[in-house]
């Protein structure tokens, strides 16, 4: 976008509804929109403090236990159902019906099976986190040219050998797309596992700053995670591309 | 002017070092694709496989290759009979089916990876086949990196790194410009004086198969039938460019295609 013949760069968006918020905050609009500049202000307040470090390493602990497990169990399902007729119809109902399910009905199924600890928070990540995954390895496997197949098998692959060398790498590029959408899921997951489960980490937060009406610390907290979240999906989108250039040359 | 050509389907030689032996394949559906073919192939000769689309031809050298089972019938290569791909048989895929994740240098190696051979002797014995067919510097690129006639020699040199006595070729210059495929049908040549290998060269063009062919096997379509076997007596000596002026060749084309000309339409 150019702007009075001046190159303006993709964020400077971002400038422009930094300074609404500002003004909105400054003239009162509401109380529970603060000034920008506070918000800053709490967030340089509380990151140090016991209370915001404990809830971040409890909800990062979730959050990557949850993701590793949804990426572990999630890319061996989709390969298989990729590749087994009985596979995919015994699993691919299910996947899609999770995938598509409000899913934060079921956190107090799990609550009620698992009790209200971090075993549930990780379910719950899981829960919004492996569906998308699955599918869309799934989706990866069946996109491979069947002759990158018939060449590893005529010189000798073992399926094995097949499974690692060719699926998993053709499959690549869909896989990371489905890890990336899965990741952004799982934010919401523990989320919403900690603010409906137990109130620990960033739920305990939201809820506490939430209730006694700490605007500022409330939205200090949520720009964080916000920018985390979005500074993950962009570090993946990154990952994709660069194997995203064997995606299309592929079949 | 005596163009070599007999109507009558032979007894598959005993000592041919391929042997399909009455082989048929069905589909499920019920599609008839190959129907009792019994063919010989001779150590150190290059036979081609040739007919009209549908007729099978892809198919059998799959068979041959132990990607496909035959539905009944049998394959025996050197003594063997087929169950499955083996280390003396190696495949050049019509669509190159290089990993394009990979290297030329790694892609060339696949093969001798599979056979458990150590990393520093498989890449020598890649680098000297990527040399062989003329693309050393290129090692270290990529497939997307290279040109349609460029992937085929990675493909090309791939089989031919595994040492493998017969070498399957699936209509390996159809996806290449025609300059190309003139080239590699020169190199063919070359490569066949050199390598004592067998060469068993699925192709639809009628000029490519007499070109390079010791022996052209004629298959009908619907089910596929050996219909013909033409062993044209063409000199390949010093000047490949002759070849295509020779008389023995230009009648050889000539009566193919009379005889393929009733199965159009």
């Amino acid at each position: 976008m150019t702007l009075f013949g001046h190159r303006v760069p993709m964020l400077a968006s971002l400038l422009v509804w930094a300074a609404l918020w500002e003004i909105a905050g400054q003239v009162h609009l509401s109380f529970l929109l603060p000034p920008l500049s506070s918000v800053f202000i709490a967030m340089v307040e509380i990151v140090p403090t016991p209370t915001f470090l404990s809830a971040l390493w409890v909800t990062a602990k979730a959050f990557l236990i949850g993701n590793a497990l949804s990426i572990a169990i999630g890319v061996p399902l989709g390969l298989l159902m990729g590749r087994s007729a009985i596979a995919d119809r015994l699993f691919l109902l299910w996947v899609n019906l999770f995938l598509s399910a409000p899913l934060t009905a079921l956190v107090p199924v799990i609550m009620v099976l698992f009790g209200l600890g971090q075993t549930t928070i990780v379910l719950t990540v899981i829960l919004f986190a492996i569906w998308i995954i699955v599918l869309d390895t799934r989706a990866g496997v069946r996109a491979i040219a069947p002759s990158l197949v018939e060449m590893a098998f005529s010189f000798g692959a073992s399926p094995l050998q097949a499974f690692w060398r060719i699926y998993f790498w053709a499959a690549l590029p869909e896989i990371l797309a489905g890890v990336r959408l899965g990741v952004i899921r799982a934010v919401k997951g523990v989320i919403i596992g900690q603010l409906l489960v137990t109130i620990v980490g960033f739920g305990a937060l939201f809820q506490t700053y939430g209730s006694q009406f700490q605007m500022e610390e409330f939205w200090a907290a949520l720009v964080i995670l916000f920018a985390f979240a979005f500074a993950l999906a962009e570090g993946l989108a990154w990952l994709e591309r660069r194997v995203d250039y064997y995606a299309a040359s592929r079949s | 002017m005596t163009v070599h050509a007999k109507t009558a389907v032979p007894e598959v030689a005993a000592d041919a070092i391929v042997q399909v032996r009455d082989v048929s394949k069905s589909y499920a559906g019920g599609v008839h694709a190959l129907d009792a073919i019994s063919i010989g192939f001779q150590r150190g000769r290059l036979t081609s496989l040739l007919g009209p689309s549908g007729c099978g031809k892809t198919t059998l050298l799959k068979i041959i290759a132990g990607l496909l089972p035959a539905t009944s019938g049998e394959v025996v290569v050197d003594r063997k009979v087929v169950s499955g791909p083996g280390p003396e048989r190696a495949f050049v895929f019509q669509d190159f089916a290089l990993m394009p994740w990979a290297s030329v240098l790694a892609n060339v190696g696949f093969g001798l990876e599979m056979r458990g051979v150590g990393k520093a002797e498989r890449e020598e014995i890649s680098r000297h086949y990527i040399t062989e067919v003329g693309l050393s510097g290129f090692e270290n690129k990529y497939p997307h990196e290279l040109s349609g006639g460029m992937r085929q020699r990675v493909g090309l040199a791939r089989a031919l790194a595994v040492r493998a006595d017969v070498l399957l070729m699936d209509e390996p210059f159809s996806a290449v410009d025609e300059q190309t495929r003139r080239k590699f049908q020169e190199d063919l040549i070359r490569l066949r004086e050199k390598e004592n290998k067998t060469f068993i060269f699925v192709t639809h063009s009628i000029e490519e198969a007499v070109y390079v062919s010791d022996s052209i096997v004629l298959l009908s379509p619907r089910p596929g039938r050996v219909s013909q076997v033409i062993a044209p007596d063409i000199p390949r000596g010093s000047d490949v460019d002759a070849i295509r002026r020779h008389p023995v060749y230009l009648d050889t084309v000539d009566a193919i295609w009379r005889g393929l000309k009733r199965y159009l339409d």
